[in-house]
């Protein structure tokens, strides 16, 4: 592509089939306690 | 849909939905307006273009974005909210909480949510029998989740430290048994600390929070002892062994600003020239009424403050010398799946606070509201009806979150700033919404940034 670079390829659908085992991090329990994140957690997967 | 913005000289795409993130040239940028607009025929977007564009580099771009388009990269639709519905049908299970192992302090922060370790109500100290009641609890509830976490908090847990070790040891007893992994994590303002809790910390707890706000004198004014003197220069020398010795790693300096120091980006940078590598500075959360709190009049200065901050952050990485911010931290890569991304913080159901004599709130911020008092050690939950009100928090139940752009990354925000501001737990916080969103768009741009788009620069 010449006037586009793509940051990242995966997409947040394909997590649909796979996702929600509920193993990863509760949010408040990282550092916020006040903040709700959950674009910085990771996922306890790697595929 | 997409959101597009420019920051810091990029030319920022992100498609919500796929959550792909594009730097573009100003031609793209140009030619996405007009497809976001419904404008996607070559030679109704040529027309609308032709005065600063040549004919044949806009068809060009527009073939780029429909190729994009086709992919599923860009304009992707949301597919979600069907799955989600179904998600929040599934039973519940308690997978963290957040233990109040001590409700004193030795610090009176002006802010404090806890009202000095409170929480309205009786200075208390949780014994090892509510803390044991409370680990089986969450075992026994825990359902076929392996990992589970549990956060010593406070006021000061380590006013209560004998306790925190022995549940610690329990645990680890009782995961074996099990087939779990616990996760303990501890929060503390330091005041105690020394290095026999450093020792256990380093080899029990997967994160520390040590609280610290900044330079000495914003640090001091807000968190002072109870004599009024200021507690800086007793815990930063303590934090920043503890920070050395966990190899600057699993643990956070965070702090807290308030409308008394709207120029935070000065504290966090004071943090990372104390050698800190961790690092969360977060607004604070409080009734609109108080003089410390943060107003939509000082959302400008906010946001020029984490436009300076993460060019700072880029240029110190650049030297070899970057840390982490908090809020700026997103995984486009190994981030989490759509349903954690949807569901919200797990307050109320997967995530309960703990007081010192054993009753349940839906999290640390609601303790102390009788009306949330979920139930106890003893007898477990007892209100279904709000367990069920706080699994209907997710995104797709608020209108504001279904057309912000931040929706996947913050998950419809705090369930308890809500009822702060809204007597209701399913509304937003507004102030908040516009921090997140401005963080967001912070922490995209330093992502193209240091991947090197310098090309793509405006």
């Amino acid at each position: 592509m010449k006037h586009i670079t793509t940051l990242n390829t995966k997409s947040l659908q394909n997590t649909v089939k796979k996702g929600g085992c509920g193993e990863c991090q509760t949010s408040c329990q990282s550092a916020c306690k006040t903040s709700c994140t959950v674009g910085n957690q990771s996922c306890e997967h790697k595929n | 849909m997409i959101h597009q913005y420019k920051s810091n000289g990029y030319n920022m795409v992100l498609d919500i939905n796929s959550g792909a993130v594009h730097v573009v040239d100003d031609l793209v940028y140009d030619v996405l307006a007009c497809m976001q607009e419904g404008t996607e025929g070559a030679d109704d977007v040529c027309q609308k273009l032709q005065d600063r564009y040549q004919e044949s580099e806009i068809k060009e771009a527009l073939e780029e974005c429909k190729d994009l388009k086709q992919q599923g990269m860009l304009f992707t639709e949301d597919i979600y909210e069907h799955a989600i519905d179904v998600f929040a049908e599934r039973p519940t299970v308690v997978k963290a909480l957040c233990l109040h192992i001590a409700h004193d302090c030795n610090l009176a922060c002006k802010y404090c949510f806890a009202e000095e370790g409170e929480y309205h109500g009786r200075r208390a100290l949780m014994s090892y029998e509510v803390g044991k009641k409370a680990l089986d609890f969450l075992i026994a509830n825990s359902g076929n989740r392996r990992n589970l976490e549990v956060d010593f908090f406070g006021g000061e847990p380590l006013m209560n430290w004998q306790v925190v070790k022995d549940l610690v040891i329990y645990g680890r007893e009782q995961e074996k048994l099990h087939d779990k992994n616990f996760r303990f994590t501890l929060t503390t303002n330091g005041v105690l600390l020394n290095d026999e809790i450093m020792e256990f910390c380093n080899k029990e707890m997967g994160n520390v929070v040590l609280s610290l706000d900044g330079r000495k004198e914003v640090h001091d004014f807000m968190r002072p002892f109870r004599n009024g003197k200021g507690s800086y220069d007793l815990v930063v020398p303590k934090f920043q062994k503890f920070a050395s010795s966990r190899n600057q790693d699993k643990y956070y300096v965070r702090g807290t600003f308030t409308h008394y120091n709207l120029d935070f980006a000065a504290d966090v940078l004071h943090f990372a020239d104390l050698g800190f590598k961790q690092i969360s500075v977060e607004p604070v959360v409080a009734p609109p009424e108080a003089d410390y709190a943060i107003r939509e009049e000082d959302l400008p200065i906010i946001f020029e403050q984490y436009d300076i901050l993460a060019k700072e952050m880029i240029k110190r990485e650049k030297e070899g010398r970057g840390f982490n911010f908090f809020h700026f931290m997103i995984d486009l890569t190994g981030g989490p799946c759509v349903y954690k991304r949807l569901s919200g913080c797990g307050s109320g159901t997967e995530y309960l606070a703990v007081t010192p004599w054993g009753d349940f709130y839906p999290c640390h911020q609601f303790v102390g509201n009788e009306e949330f008092l979920l139930g106890n050690v003893e007898e477990g939950v007892k209100r279904p009806e709000l367990t069920k009100e706080f699994k209907q928090c997710n995104v797709y139940a608020k209108k504001e979150c279904k057309e912000c752009f931040a929706r996947f990354y913050c998950s419809g925000g705090c369930a308890a700033n809500s009822f702060n501001f809204h007597h209701k737990i399913n509304a937003v916080y507004e102030i908040g919404c516009k921090m997140q969103q401005k963080r967001i768009e912070c922490a995209l741009m330093i992502k193209a940034a240091l991947a090197g788009n310098q090309e793509t620069q405006a």
